[in-house]
């Protein structure tokens, strides 16, 4: 009972200011209006967010829309509206990049260090349906882009420890600009052991090391025009999945691309950017570091995805609208070799996802109206083309076992439209939309072949003859915002119609040993899934601000729960500010998890309560800044594990942090 | 240039293309085999083929030649064949075809041996071939070895209906990860030169990974006849690769196991059953 008190007295409280800017931001934006944005940490002067080293994981579970679901120490994978990786579209500077891990250990999230980003964009539903097909919606990671008022060379070296795991971070960003030329390099070096959870128990395979290299360079051909070339390369190693019965030996990615773009503000068609990209990712996983393996496997998988986006901005009297065309071509593989500890028989080998290529063409319109002083509109629709189809004839014949009549190719339309009418008088916003999309099977839902899911413990099996998903969203969001105090409420519902979802099927045995049983995807009539959350911030001072936040979800149909839904979450923190010191106080926790799903293996996890507090302080010393941030995470080293947290391993204990960032 | 000149250039060549053509035919003949064994007597040589130049236990697709003692090819013999077994205390035969001429061929004869042991230098197979040329009949008789296999492909044993049977795996012989087609002969034990083909049985089939947990693979069919005196015919669904053992079990046409057991939790294998590794 007294949770709920906690509750209903933060409710009353505030979150904290950047989120307050966000929504400040929220209808200021005249493109994005259906976007939320939330401003990444920089290693620059005036950045307000304390723990700027922290993982794009922690970064990103601020936000409200969205959780993450941890497997490990890192590379979590980001749930939108409480929907998996496979509902939604996640993009850098926005290339689609496909994982190569059937586990889902490389989420695309983990290819951006947080020094090198400089907002995550987060449209909810149909509106992230610019670059490619989706239902919970969509994020864009937006990089670093170059301060060419700045000519010359700016540089910064930070590094970081964190005492949970022995995380050391060190890295550099270094930025060179002439008049027509410029050049931005970051580097970022992570490497933990097995942290600690509360009560200091340590949790095994849980280390990882990990590099990132990001780099642009542009050239100006004039002040309106410019061509831009980049890369990122990603190597992590020996990566710990404690919640998994697989480590990875490694992951690597690179990912590059070029862009071409035109800026006039005075024309109509005031932006207009191109970009060709290529990725490619390889991923290994392995169990040889684990003990009591009944069979030794590798499975090693590879995504490889070009692709192109065209993108019009434009102004036309009151419409202020945008074209994006892009496809993409991608080819998914993965393996799995099992080694027979009678070393005279042959390894045992299959294809886990049977080299699939998809090939993906769409074409997305938005219009934002401004119908008056207080009405605007916003009206988005696309059109994609889906098709995929099987390569390798190993992989073919192997899920003709399962599907005999299987063609190998398989072409699907997919439509999304959505519309959204907002009215601002004075400190309130109230908006209100509604959308439709649609979307094809993932490469494990369609081709999936004895995909091993740790959490329920059943061997999945991937369903080409599955229909497209359909979804319908309302949506609905009230804002009032003064001085002195911010509140947000936003309310979402999506009624999902070809729900996929695995569904035990008692004809099959299991191919992995100790599995429950055979799982193959199913579409359920429906189901509905139920957003609500809520954020507020309240200035006392000009120097101290409290704020708050809950969120609540529901997913089910008919009676059944569904997986990895967030019970009752609710955050709070204190935050003073004077000059260029900043401390903060902070609460964070759950309610206990009772809406769990049994049929997926969960559990239901217990309510918690966590205190962080951190300080930050910069100094300058002539012309160069230091910026000291340090602090306690889970200050009273509580033992606990979020509804999201695979097979509930725990989250962090008791966690001291410094950061520091120099900057010359 | 006058027209008969014309005329004889071209018919020269055509009679070259179509030479051509006649010779490319022959050799055509045993492409694709390798020559496992040649028996000769006075009058002959008969060559032996196999897909892999060997005989081995289980089932065995052969072919042959007869040659003159020029080399030349015999292109109207008919022929039969015995193989037998010599053990230190018996003898006896195992399942085998008739011979019949290879369908678009001149030369090349063909039939099935399924030897149910492999020889060794005491217990040993001969093979007797009767043939009939222009109404005079030859002989020949050799020694052949027979090379035993590592997994099981063919099975005899007896039934609970007190018939000893003789099951082999004609196909797959090139596992697939695939649903496979799946071919078997089943015989009886009549005497023991006689192995008469059995009819209207079903072989079930359960195949199951012993190295990973024993577990079995979806959508297989049970064995049976398409035809009187023919194989078994199935679906084998193989999910990796790697060691499968195939359990069987032998049902009669009324539908009574003679022999095998159905895989459980606690039966991990039936007692009869065949191997296969890719």
């Amino acid at each position: 009972m007294n949770k709920l008190s906690v509750v209903i007295s933060l409710l009353i409280l505030l979150f904290h200011q950047s989120n307050a800017q966000q929504q400040a931001s929220y209808f200021t934006d005249s493109t994005h209006q259906l976007a939320e944005v939330v401003v990444a940490v920089q290693q620059k002067a005036t950045n307000k967010k304390i723990k700027v080293l922290s993982s794009l994981d922690n970064y990103l579970e601020n936000n409200n829309a969205i959780n993450m679901v941890k497997r490990g120490a890192y590379a979590w994978e980001a749930l939108i509206n409480g929907m998996a990786s496979e509902r939604s579209v996640i993009t850098i500077d926005g290339m689609r990049i496909y994982s190569a891990c059937t586990d889902k250990m490389d989420p695309v999230t983990s290819y951006v260090e947080i020094t090198n980003l400089s907002k995550a964009v987060i449209h909810s539903g149909q509106a992230g349906g610019a670059n490619g097909s989706t239902i919970g919606g969509g994020i864009d990671l937006i990089r670093t882009k170059i301060d060419t008022n700045k000519l010359g060379v700016n540089a910064s070296i930070f590094t970081g420890f964190e005492s949970t795991n022995q995380q050391k971070i060190i890295g550099t960003s270094m930025q060179y600009a002439e008049k027509k030329f410029y050049t931005l390099l970051d580097f970022t070096y992570r490497n933990a052991q097995n942290y600690k959870a509360g009560n200091n128990i340590e949790i095994p395979f849980s280390q990882f090391t990990k590099y990132n290299l990001s780099a642009t360079a542009g050239w100006k051909i004039n002040h309106q025009k410019q061509i831009i070339a980049s890369v990122i390369y990603d190597d992590a190693r020996n990566v710990g999945y404690p919640a998994l019965p697989m480590d990875v030996a490694f992951a690597k990615a690179f990912i590059g691309s070029v862009q071409y773009e035109y800026h006039n503000s005075k024309s109509t068609l005031y932006h207009w950017e191109t970009k060709l990209y290529f990725n490619s990712v390889t991923h290994l996983m392995d169990d040889t570091k684990r003990p009591n393996v009944p069979v030794h496997m590798d499975m090693p998988g590879w995504a490889n995805t070009a692709g192109f986006y065209s993108k019009l901005e434009g102004k036309m009297n009151n419409h202020n609208f945008l074209i994006n065309l892009n496809a993409h071509y991608n080819t998914s593989l993965a393996e799995m070799t099992m080694y027979s500890k009678n070393s005279n028989e042959k390894d045992m080998f299959m294809l886990t996802w049977p080299g699939v290529h998809t090939l993906f063409g769409k074409l997305f319109v938005e219009d934002k109206i401004d119908l008056n002083k207080n009405w605007s509109a916003n009206i988005s629709a696309g059109l994609s083309i889906n098709n995929n189809t099987i390569k390798n004839e190993l992989g073919l014949t192997s899920l003709q076992i399962f599907y005999p009549n299987l063609l190998a190719s398989k072409t699907r339309l997919l439509k999304n439209i959505a519309g959204k009418i907002n009215y601002r008088k004075n400190q309130w916003q109230q908006s209100f939309g509604v959308g439709f999309g649609e979307r094809a099977p993932s490469i494990s839902e369609g081709y999936g072949f004895y995909l091993f899911n740790s959490f329920d413990k059943y061997d999945y099996i991937g369903n080409p003859t599955m229909k497209n998903e359909k979804s319908l969203e309302i949506n609905s969001s009230t804002s009032y915002n003064t001085k002195k105090v911010s509140i947000h409420f936003q309310v979402d519902y999506f009624r999902i119609f070809n729900y996929i979802i695995g569904m035990p099927n008692n004809n099959f045995i299991p191919m992995t040993i100790g599995a429950n049983g055979v799982k193959v995807y199913q579409q359920l009539p429906y189901v509905n899934i139920f957003n609500l959350s809520f954020s507020s911030t309240y200035r006392i001072t000009n120097s101290l601000q409290i704020a708050g936040k809950m969120v609540y979800r529901k997913g089910n149909y008919q009676s059944l729960n569904l997986p990895q839904i967030q019970p009752i979450s609710y955050g709070s923190t204190i935050r003073y500010q004077h000059k260029n010191f900043i401390a903060e106080c902070a609460v964070e926790g759950a309610l206990k998890h009772t809406n769990f799903s049994p049929t997926f293996g969960e559990t239901g996890t217990d309510d918690y309560t966590i205190l962080n507090l951190s300080a930050s302080k910069q100094i300058k010393i002539f012309n160069q800044t230091v910026q000291i941030k340090t602090g306690f995470e889970n200050l009273f080293d509580r033992y606990y594990s979020t509804f999201a947290d695979w097979n509930k391993i725990p989250r962090n204990g008791r966690n001291f942090f410094i950061n520091v960032v120099y900057n010359f | 240039m006058n027209v008969l000149k014309l005329f004889s250039f071209i018919a020269a060549i055509t009679l070259f293309i179509s030479c051509k053509k006649e010779n490319t035919i022959i050799p055509n003949d045993t492409d694709g085999l390798i020559s496992a064994k040649s028996i000769s007597n006075a009058t002959h040589n008969i060559i032996f083929y196999t897909q892999n130049g060997k005989f081995q236990q289980g089932y065995n697709k052969i072919f042959f030649q007869i040659k003159n003692l020029d080399g030349s090819l015999v292109t109207n013999a008919t022929a039969n064949w015995k193989p037998l077994m010599h053990m230190t205390s018996m003898q006896h035969a195992c399942p085998y075809s008739s011979v019949s001429k290879s369908a678009n061929s001149n030369s090349l004869y063909e039939g099935f041996i399924v030897f149910q042991m492999a020889g060794n230098s005491t217990e040993y197979w001969d093979l007797t071939i009767e043939y009939t040329i222009d109404n005079t009949t030859y002989t020949a008789t050799e020694r052949i070895d027979v090379e035993a296999v590592t997994k099981k492909n063919v099975l005899s044993f007896k039934g609970s209906d007190n018939v000893s049977y003789v099951l082999a795996m004609v196909a797959p012989s090139n596992p697939k990860v695939a649903t496979n087609d799946m071919e078997a002969m089943l015989f009886k034990k009549e005497t023991m030169m006689s192995y008469p083909v059995v009819n209207n049985y079903t072989i079930k089939i359960d195949p199951r990974m012993t190295s990973m947990g024993n577990h079995g693979s979806p959508n297989n069919v049970d064995l049976k006849q398409t035809s009187l005196n023919g194989s078994y015919f199935g679906k084998l669904s193989l999910t990796m690769t790697g060691y499968w053992k195939i359990n069987l079990q032998l049902e009669n046409e009324s539908g009574t196991i003679l022999k095998g057991e159905p895989v459980t939790a606690t039966q991990e294998s039936s007692s009869i059953f065949f191997e296969i590794e890719f």
